[in-house]
């Protein structure tokens, strides 16, 4: 399955017909600097389309992620909680943030394509 | 601000060649980090050298038959005893008793070298030039302010300026330095050895390339700065100090020398001296203390700290993550009676608790050179 992205930066993997993969892109790992701490939501917290859903401390600054579709998280990447580098180095796959249940697969088609995202970096 | 009307210092091409990723600051357009990044640039610098682009700093000459003695008038501190070649730290106060900015004054014979904040350059001026009237006090506009950080950084001069080996910590000449004319005191903004360079505006990219082409030497930009300082135990003006803070309340004791302290030979004589000494003689309702921080989450400026039982007790003033300390560190006002080093307090950051320890600074060991 190809990554679908936001305008913030975010990637979303489909996985099955209702649960997707989230994290950030390289771009957004590059502007963000070192991270030193990702706050991670609880399991079961469920969010609409563009809530926070977590805090991506760098050195310098805090940068909320906001959810990229509504659901409810089904899992979180535990290994952020002691190497929250692993979303520097590796933003699209060993960094992934949350999995979640979609409440509505149909937002899915708000997203943009690879193609679509990257018009929006230049 | 747009970019366009950022002032830009002697380095601003190399930074930009150097791939620095520019950010507004205090006006001036400046690295924020180079692609290594901050917490590469800060371990560099405690590893190896730093060097630092600080040329947005005011310089200032002060001259006058007692241009010490005149100083005094303005600050808390002993500039008459500044040794010849050497220099200090110094607090512009105002009225209330608080501070202005903080500055380093330097001895250079016939005259007085100040830096200042660039934040405040241009309301220093304005003090220095209205209250001491009878001195000749002077912008530099025409030089850059660079900055060596880092226990490689002696053993670098020493290839670059031989007579930079037998510095200490303070020490503070002009130097010709391969034929530049420049200004080098041994002291800096990071805790560890290091020099702070003057060099003429021209000269100032030739000799940033020059050092750069040291092995030990790496570009470290203002986020690894603040970094640096923090864990350093080092006030930021305008977020640890401030005009409503006095130096008994910044636990800035050791700035004022005895000799201006009420039963010194010269007390007083600056402004609100009264309230300082008041605040000497009976204490203060807070103090700046130094944070350690359980968990990964940086506890940042603006934290509110609560004892053990929900009663806001102070606030964060500066705080971040240490990347030598690989964990957050913070400094800020507490209430005094929940200054002691050990003392648990609680963090709020986004609702939630974080255990915080009042901690001694600086929280990272000093390595200044004394010889």
């Amino acid at each position: 399955m190809s990554l679908k992205y936001t305008v913030d930066h975010e990637w979303v993997k489909l996985e099955a017909d209702d649960v997707v993969l989230v994290g950030i892109t390289n771009h957004a790992q590059e502007q963000l600097g070192d991270v030193v701490f990702v706050e991670l939501p609880e399991i079961d917290t469920a969010f609409g389309q563009g809530d926070d859903i977590s805090v991506i401390e760098s050195v310098k600054a805090a940068s909320e992620l906001k959810a990229p579709v509504s659901g409810s998280v089904v899992a979180v990447n535990e290994l952020l909680a002691d190497e929250p580098n692993i979303v520097n180095d590796d933003p699209l796959d060993a960094g992934w943030f949350c999995r979640i249940k979609l409440s509505d697969p149909s937002e899915l088609d708000d997203l943009l394509d690879e193609d679509a995202y990257n018009a929006t970096l230049s | 601000m747009s970019e366009d009307s950022l002032l830009k210092t002697p380095l601003y091409d190399l930074h930009l060649e150097l791939g620095g990723k520019m950010v507004g600051f205090a006006g001036y357009a400046m690295p924020v980090q180079y692609p290594l990044g901050i917490m590469g640039e800060h371990k560099h610098t405690r590893a190896k050298a730093g060097l630092f682009d600080v040329s947005h700093m005011g310089q200032v000459t002060v001259r006058g038959d007692n241009a010490a003695l005149d100083f005094e008038t303005l600050v808390p501190v002993d500039i008459v005893g500044i040794e010849p070649m050497t220099q200090r730290y110094a607090l512009f106060t105002n009225e209330q008793g608080g501070i202005d900015d903080d500055l380093m004054v330097s001895n250079a014979g016939d005259h007085l070298f100040v830096v200042v904040n660039a934040a405040c350059k241009e309301q220093d001026l304005a003090r220095m030039q209205k209250g001491l009237p009878n001195c000749e006090v002077t912008a530099i506009t025409d030089r850059a302010l660079l900055a060596l950080q880092g226990p490689a950084a002696a053993a670098v001069m020493a290839r670059i300026a031989p007579e930079t080996a037998d510095m200490v910590f303070m020490d503070w000449r002009p130097m010709l330095i391969d034929g530049i004319d420049c200004f080098i005191g041994r002291a800096g903004y990071t805790g560890e050895d290091g020099f702070e360079i003057s060099v003429p505006a021209e000269q100032a990219e030739a000799f940033a390339r020059r050092l750069l082409a040291e092995d030990e030497v790496e570009a470290i930009g203002l986020g690894a700065r603040d970094s640096l300082r923090l864990e350093a135990g080092l006030c930021l003006y305008g977020h640890d100090l401030d005009p409503s803070t006095s130096p008994v309340e910044g636990s800035l004791l050791w700035a004022m020398q005895k000799v201006r302290r009420a039963d010194g030979e010269r007390a007083g004589g600056f402004p609100g001296a009264d309230i300082i000494f008041k605040h000497l003689a009976e204490g203060v309702t807070r103090k700046r203390v130094g944070l350690l921080i359980q968990g990964r989450a940086p506890v940042r400026e603006g934290a509110e700290l609560q004892d053990g039982k929900g009663n806001t007790i102070g606030t964060v003033t500066s705080g971040g993550f240490g990347p030598t300390l690989e964990a957050p560190v913070a400094m800020g006002y507490v209430a005094t009676e929940f200054a002691k080093l050990g003392t648990e307090l609680i963090a709020i950051v986004r609702n939630r608790e974080i255990p915080v320890t009042v901690a001694k600074m600086p929280m990272v060991p000093q390595r200044y050179h004394r010889g």
